[in-house]
């Protein structure tokens, strides 16, 4: 071999597999309060994980948002399989503190949801190709409120539920701008914690959720989300709005704060508080 | 045992130094231009088409990526990070790394609007049968990414050059 040579030698060097199988830093998404991939309060059309085309990847992640008269925690996991399919799994606990005093079901009443997820990527890049073709998926929520009784003591027709959801996320990197939309299909009181539907309206209303969010760096975004909700119990129930800031501290680590407005939850008005969440994703 | 080993390895002829292995296997060396110091291609159409996106127009980019010297500096730093990269080693084994770097460097130069034309292949040919997926081309952009960050590129200019270059996922990539 003739001319020079740079660095080529790297025989017998493998290479780190963790590296080799990464998305995009951030591509990852932080974990919604249902699990799986997305913004803090809305899914997204992207995959959990760190894997790429190829490869296993896995996501995990503890919430928890503090607010007037509740205490909200959530943890979950979420596989993503070559960056096509997400399987996930959340546990919601809503503490009603003093709130569970008033509504006759004992001070600090902990109701609790576990969410069973799976979501596939239909078409399209978050990232790479056509600058206007966003990353497409389409997922279904499966949702188990573990608190029967209230929830049909508040009005709700039923304390199990599918959501379906359809997303679109696209990073427009001429302007540094991540964007979301979702639609989603549901019955869900409070997504669920106060059951599905009621004896007046059971039906599936179709519901939205828009993030957007600004790179400020290879690390940190910020941004606002909005989410539409139904008022099946015709309880005031509002729809939520944040503002969020994501740092990725490495590779695998990511923290998310957020200033949430969870609006009015079983007539307690104004529920707005910190979001803090951890991630770990590899 | 060990002696008997010890014995036979001294028993081995020293290989003949002045083998011509490459002729003795039939294997044609291509030789490298004495003045660019490229290995040969095969003739194809040049064209400034070829690099695959439309110029930035005005001069503002290529002064955010510090002129021809600063994309040239930004070009060289990407190329010896992604080829002592050892998630992308392979594809750039057996490549013209001289060749790569001069391309390299006017394809960004002829993007960012800072005064060159690109002589290259078009992006399809120039990674045909490298066998680049996903995880190679993000290996790619943190490359790059790198070096606008040393060379001090603002970061939403960093993803405005980026938003040119990724739509040609689509002709690098292959599944």
């Amino acid at each position: 071999m003739v001319g020079p040579s740079v660095g080529t030698d790297t025989d017998g060097d493998p290479p780190p597999p963790a590296n080799y199988n990464a998305k995009l830093l951030l591509t990852n998404a932080a974990s919604p309060i249902e699990g799986g991939s997305g913004g803090g309060i809305a899914s997204w059309a992207t995959i959990g994980g760190r894997q790429s085309d190829r490869g296993l990847g896995v996501q995990t992640h503890a919430t928890f948002i503090a607010l007037p008269d509740y205490q909200w925690t959530s943890f979950g996991v979420a596989l993503g399989i070559a960056d096509r399919v997400e399987l996930s799994y959340a546990r919601q606990n809503f503490d009603t503190q003093d709130v569970g005093t008033a509504l006759g079901i004992g001070k600090g009443y902990v109701l609790n949801q576990d969410v069973f997820g799976a979501k596939v990527r239909l078409a399209g890049d978050v990232v790479y190709g056509d600058p206007l073709m966003p990353q497409i998926s389409a997922g279904v929520q499966y949702k188990r409120a573990l608190d029967g009784p209230i929830a049909a003591a508040v009005g709700a027709a039923q304390d199990q539920g599918l959501d379906f959801t359809l997303s679109a996320t696209k990073l427009f990197l001429s302007h540094s701008v991540l964007v979301n939309t979702t639609a989603r299909l549901t019955k869900g009181n409070q997504n669920g914690l106060l059951g599905f539907g009621s004896a007046t309206d059971s039906d599936y209303s179709l519901q939205f959720e828009v993030s957007l969010a600004y790179q400020l760096s290879r690390r940190f975004v910020a941004g606002a989300e909005f989410r539409t909700k139904p008022d099946n119990l015709g309880l005031g129930e509002d729809n939520w709005f944040d503002i969020f800031a994501a740092y990725a501290v490495t590779d695998a680590v990511t923290l998310t704060t957020a200033y949430a407005d969870l609006g009015s939850i079983a007539t307690f008005e104004d529920q707005r508080g910190l979001f803090l969440q951890a991630q770990f994703a590899f | 045992m060990l002696t008997v080993a010890i014995a036979l390895l001294l028993m081995q002829q020293a290989p003949e130094a002045d083998v011509d292995w490459d002729k003795e296997f039939g294997v044609e060396v291509e030789e490298r231009d004495p003045v660019t110091g490229e290995l040969p291609v095969d003739p194809y159409d040049q064209s400034n088409d070829n690099a695959g996106a439309k110029p930035f127009s005005g001069t503002g980019m290529a002064e955010q990526f510090g002129g021809r010297e600063g994309i040239r500096r930004i070009a060289d730093r990407f190329a010896d990070l992604s080829i002592s990269d050892p998630r992308i080693a392979a594809i750039f084994e057996g490549h013209d790394h001289v060749r790569f770097r001069r391309t390299i460097f006017e394809q960004f130069c002829y993007i960012l609007n800072a005064g060159c034309d690109y002589t290259g292949r078009d992006m399809r040919s120039a990674h045909q049968g490298l066998g680049s997926r996903k995880p190679e081309m993000n290996a790619i952009v943190e490359n790059l990414q790198t070096a606008m960050r040393e060379e001090g590129v603002g970061f939403a200019a960093q993803n405005r050059f980026l938003a040119k270059l990724a739509p040609m996922s689509d002709e690098i990539v292959e599944r």
